[in-house]
């Protein structure tokens, strides 16, 4: 087997917080608590789980728009973490991030021209203004956008148009990873489709390697080969795609699962409901970080010590006590 | 249906003056809520479902917001021309409604305690010592653990899920007949969101009140609702009962919504194309003379751009607005 | 398959959207007539300043002083005219120096996360509580001769006062740019800048300057204001140009003892700060709207 395209190992995260306004202890939120996977060339790794999981957390890692506390992250043979501001500078062509929001993304105040063209004047693409020029306008087109749009602001794009114009900017540069974190949590269902369809004709086509963050387990199987179920910081379970949907293992995925609504009326499931709320962050439950709302806990065991991830099938691993 | 609905909206009209011209949210919307029963209002964002449920209680900002036609019968009688002092009596007590944000939609200086009481006191004319009472019942019966302690507790101290059945207590505390829900479960986590419809099902059970759920999820719809009215561009496009809507949906919208909606079984993996609806919906000061579907529509015909189809079908429980649509097609 | 924004004009450009704002365009045409007035008047209306005519003392506008006089039997016109030069200038100066101290430092602070940030607010919040009456006559008395021995008398104090001046109002101008520094700098356009490879001189000029310019226009028009009338007090307490310079707050200032008996003294001096002002209002707001593509009219 080759040798993955990005291979992340034990990345972890703490951000340092105060407990009370005049108190003197530090406590730190361990946003990103031993974390590994692999994404090979053209691969798509799904990473799903619930606001506060530390999944866009590990997103920025990798990318080092945040800086790991711990860890290693391995890229194309290159250790991320150990590049200086140079090599930095070149790991940003070969990695590229599409955001949530929209709205947010893109600056109000640039031409959708020159956002799209900014990559390559920051990294010395294009042998001049005109064939620049010429390079937004196929990006442009490549994304289902018009050419003429160069000139105009994105306040008059609609959401899903405004993150063609990210997709755009992210393919500016060439890269061969890129972290689209909840790329279309934000989009209305039709024009989620749409996107979800461009970005895996773009994948096909250029032979990207996605790493896809996504609260929504639905959206998620139909990208990804492999998914990541992340619960407070860290991974709990991992499989190829079609594997977890059919035999998920970690009942925090199971519980996930049931939970999305089924757009079929006749079929009302019984849920397995989850009883209560992610623990706080700051001060999570010790063992199993799920110990408190799982349905099949047994304890002391599961309150006292921490699962590892171990294989319990080809390609599937799972970080539970009475599992796998 | 028996009787007068409980609110019924007659061909209603909103509209918003802007710099940039005339924004019509809503362009004739009608839809029927009986007592006891959950309709959904579902669309994309920008289709009108959100004004027109603010419409109801009136809470529109005008100007520049406006009313241009229609009637809000609520219980036989129409709200549009009611005084404010007269539309006060009937929010909460009457009619309740929950938003999508409950962190903004809650008074981050005041205890959650005394935002139920403030709410009981004035429509329910209680004492002090009741209202409190009455918050303590309401956040228990909401599944808020330790209710008598937590009371005193500001909206921050509460977690998102936690937040928003404050918000669910505090509509319900005054047992109105009617809850709007305008996208509640939308800002929420996926096991949370479970957690709340399955509450709002509940209290509807307990409390015997109706609800007109605000929602852009057909997922959702279909796990809540009895009926579903779908809007686009400001018009209600097809509604009818949420099992005959997913089976047969007539409109091609309401085709197009439903397909494109990652399925987690659908098999279709990693290299499968989803089913995508063409296009993205029409500028807001757009005001075309035919179906406003029509040129993302697969079906679309000469007609279709000529003039706007109306609410039909042959099944009264069943009706939508398109000349095409493959239920009036002979079955092959 | 494309889509966005089809059939419709293409986006205005900055300059078009200024024209839509009508105050802003009349405020441009009255600064502008002002200017000119004030650059050219006194090649054309040549009444010395200085002249003194008793028996003229107080007079009301007439043909030979088209403004009236003043105590001194001084044309007011003539003095209008050249006190404009020198209170446009000190204004505009001024606010310069402000807002580019101030922009410099709430950038610097903004960016830096830490012990810079602490103590350049710290900075701020110490001149913000500084008795500024009492700084003012140290350094003027401590710099005017110095200066004025070195650049001469007329231009040593314009700069002095323009240091002063300016170098005095920047602290609002400073929070204001480091707070929308620190919402701006975490929106997620600048992440992407910096995903990108961007350096942080460019996130700051290329994506955070630009979106926190829209106050700091407006914070900077009324420090003109500010400054102009700040002049008018140093040139009172004898701290500002020579008394017989005629800067529109000195006129003013000793127009007010003779209100009753002679209202136009005052009255003109007080029109053309307000007129300046009020125009240079427009012209900032007209600048703001004009700078953000999403405002449309």
């Amino acid at each position: 087997m080759t040798a993955p395209l990005l291979s992340v190992r034990d990345l972890t995260k703490t951000f340092p917080t105060r407990s009370g306004m005049f108190s003197r202890n530090k406590l730190a939120v361990h946003a990103v608590d031993g974390v590994s996977f692999d994404i090979g060339q053209g691969q798509t790794l799904g990473v799903v789980g619930e606001s506060g999981c530390g999944k866009s957390t590990t997103g920025r890692c990798i990318l080092r728009l945040i800086e790991p506390s711990g860890g290693s992250v391995v890229f194309d043979g290159k250790d991320v973490l150990a590049l200086d501001a140079k090599g930095q500078q070149a790991l940003r062509r070969d990695m590229q991030i599409i955001f949530q929001d929209p709205f947010a993304s893109l600056n109000p105040r640039m031409t959708v021209g020159a956002i799209v063209a900014e990559a390559m004047t920051i990294h010395g693409l294009g042998a001049d203004a005109a064939d620049r020029r010429a390079r937004v306008a196929t990006l442009l087109a490549r994304v289902g956008l018009k050419p003429e749009h160069m000139g105009r602001y994105p306040h008059e794009f609609s959401g899903g148009q405004r993150q063609r114009i990210g997709i755009a900017r992210a393919l500016a540069v060439e890269p061969k990873l890129i972290v689209c974190d909840e790329a279309v949590s934000a989009l209305d269902v039709s024009v989620q489709a749409q996107v979800l369809n461009l970005l895996k004709d773009l994948q096909d086509e250029l032979g990207l390697a996605y790493m896809f963050i996504a609260h929504d387990l639905s959206v998620v199987e139909n990208v990804s080969d492999r998914i990541a179920v992340m619960y407070l910081g860290r991974v709990v379970e991992i499989a190829d795609a079609a594997d977890l949907y059919a035999r998920p293992q970690h009942p925090y995925t199971e519980a996930l699962l049931s939970a999305i609504p089924i757009p079929e009326p006749g079929r009302r499931k019984t849920r397995r409901k989850l009883e209560g709320e992610m623990p706080n962050p700051i001060t999570p439950p010790g063992g199993c970080h799920f110990h408190t709302r799982c349905p099949i806990r047994k304890l002391p065991l599961c309150a006292t010590e921490r699962p590892e991830m171990k294989p319990c099938s080809a390609g599937h691993m799972v970080a539970c006590h009475l599992r796998g | 249906m028996t009787g007068t609905p409980l609110l019924e909206i007659q061909d209603l009209h909103t509209s918003f003056r802007t710099d940039g011209g005339t924004v019509r949210s809503v362009r004739g919307v009608s839809l029927t809520v009986a007592k006891g029963e959950t309709v959904a209002l579902v669309g994309e964002s920008g289709c009108g479902k959100s004004v027109t449920a603010h419409s109801v209680l009136k809470l529109i900002p005008m100007p520049p917001g406006e009313i241009t036609a229609g009637r809000i019968l609520w219980q036989g009688r129409d709200l549009v021309p009611l005084p404010p002092r007269e539309m006060n009596r009937i929010r909460a007590r009457e009619i309740a409604i929950i938003f999508q944000e409950p962190m903004t939609a809650l008074n981050p200086v005041y205890s959650v305690g005394e935002q139920i009481a403030e709410v009981v006191r004035l429509q329910m004319r209680l004492g002090r010592r009741a209202a409190m009472d009455r918050a303590v019942e309401m956040l228990d019966l909401v599944g808020i653990p330790d209710a008598r302690r937590r009371v005193g507790d500001f909206p921050h101290q509460f977690s998102g899920g936690m937040r928003q059945r404050v918000m669910i207590a505090m509509a319900l505390s005054c047992e109105p007949q009617l809850l709007i829900a305008d996208e509640p479960t939308t800002a929420l986590d996926v096991t949370i969101q479970a957690q709340i419809l399955d509450l709002l099902e509940e209290m509807k059970e307990r409390l015997g009140m109706a609800i007109l759920l605000i929602t852009h999820d057909m997922g959702v719809v279909a796990e809540a609702a009895q009926r579903a009215v779908v809007m686009y561009a400001g018009r209600v496009i097809e509604e009818g009962a949420v099992d005959r809507l997913f089976t047969e949906p007539a409109h091609p919208y309401t085709r197009g919504l439903i397909r494109s909606i990652p399925r987690l079984d659908g098999g279709l993996g990693r290299h499968g194309r989803l089913q995508t609806i063409p296009g993205s919906i029409p500028s807001q000061y757009a005001d075309p003379a035919g179906c406003h579907f029509a040129p993302r529509c697969p079906l679309a015909q000469a007609d279709c751009l000529a003039a706007q189809p109306a609410m039909s079908g042959p099944d009264p429980d069943h009706l939508y607005a398109c000349f095409h649509s493959p239920l009036e097609a002979p079955a092959p | 398959m494309s889509v966005g924004p089809a059939a419709e004009p293409a986006a205005p450009t900055t300059w078009q959207r200024f024209r839509q704002h009508r105050m802003a365009l009349v405020g441009t045409v009255v600064l502008g007539l002002l200017l000119t007035v004030v650059l050219l008047g006194p090649l054309i209306w040549s009444v010395p300043i200085d002249t003194i005519d008793f028996r003229a003392r107080l007079a009301l506008p007439s043909a030979a002083h088209p403004l009236g006089t003043d105590d001194l039997g001084q044309d007011l016109l003539a003095r209008l005219l050249y006190g404009g030069r020198v209170s446009l200038a000190v204004g505009l100066c001024a606010m310069l120096v402000a807002v580019v101290i101030g922009t410099l430092i709430g950038a610097i602070a903004g960016m830096s996360r830490g012990p810079l940030d602490a103590f350049l607010m710290w900075v701020t919040d110490l001149f913000l509580a500084l008795p500024t009456l009492p700084l003012l006559l140290l350094i003027i008395y401590l710099f005017r001769d110095a200066l004025t021995g070195l650049v001469g008398p007329e231009v040593g104090v314009f700069v002095l006062i323009i240091a002063v001046v300016g170098g005095l109002r920047w602290m609002p101008v400073a929070r204001l740019v480091r707070a929308q520094f620190l919402t701006i700098r975490e929106r997620e356009f600048v992440e992407a800048a910096r995903a990108l490879g961007a350096s942080r001189l460019r996130q700051v000029v290329q994506h955070i300057l630009p979106n926190a310019l829209g106050p700091v226009i407006v914070v900077g028009t009324i420090s003109v204001a500010e400054a102009i009338i700040a002049e008018s007090t140093l040139s009172f307490l004898g701290l500002g140009f020579p008394p017989d310079t005629p800067t529109w707050g000195r006129i003013l200032f000793d127009a007010k003892d003779f209100l009753s008996i002679a209202p136009h003294w005052a009255l003109f001096p007080g029109l053309a700060i307000f007129l300046t002002v009020l125009s240079i209002n427009f012209i900032g707001d007209g600048l703001r709207d004009a700078l953000d593509p999403r405002k449309v009219r």
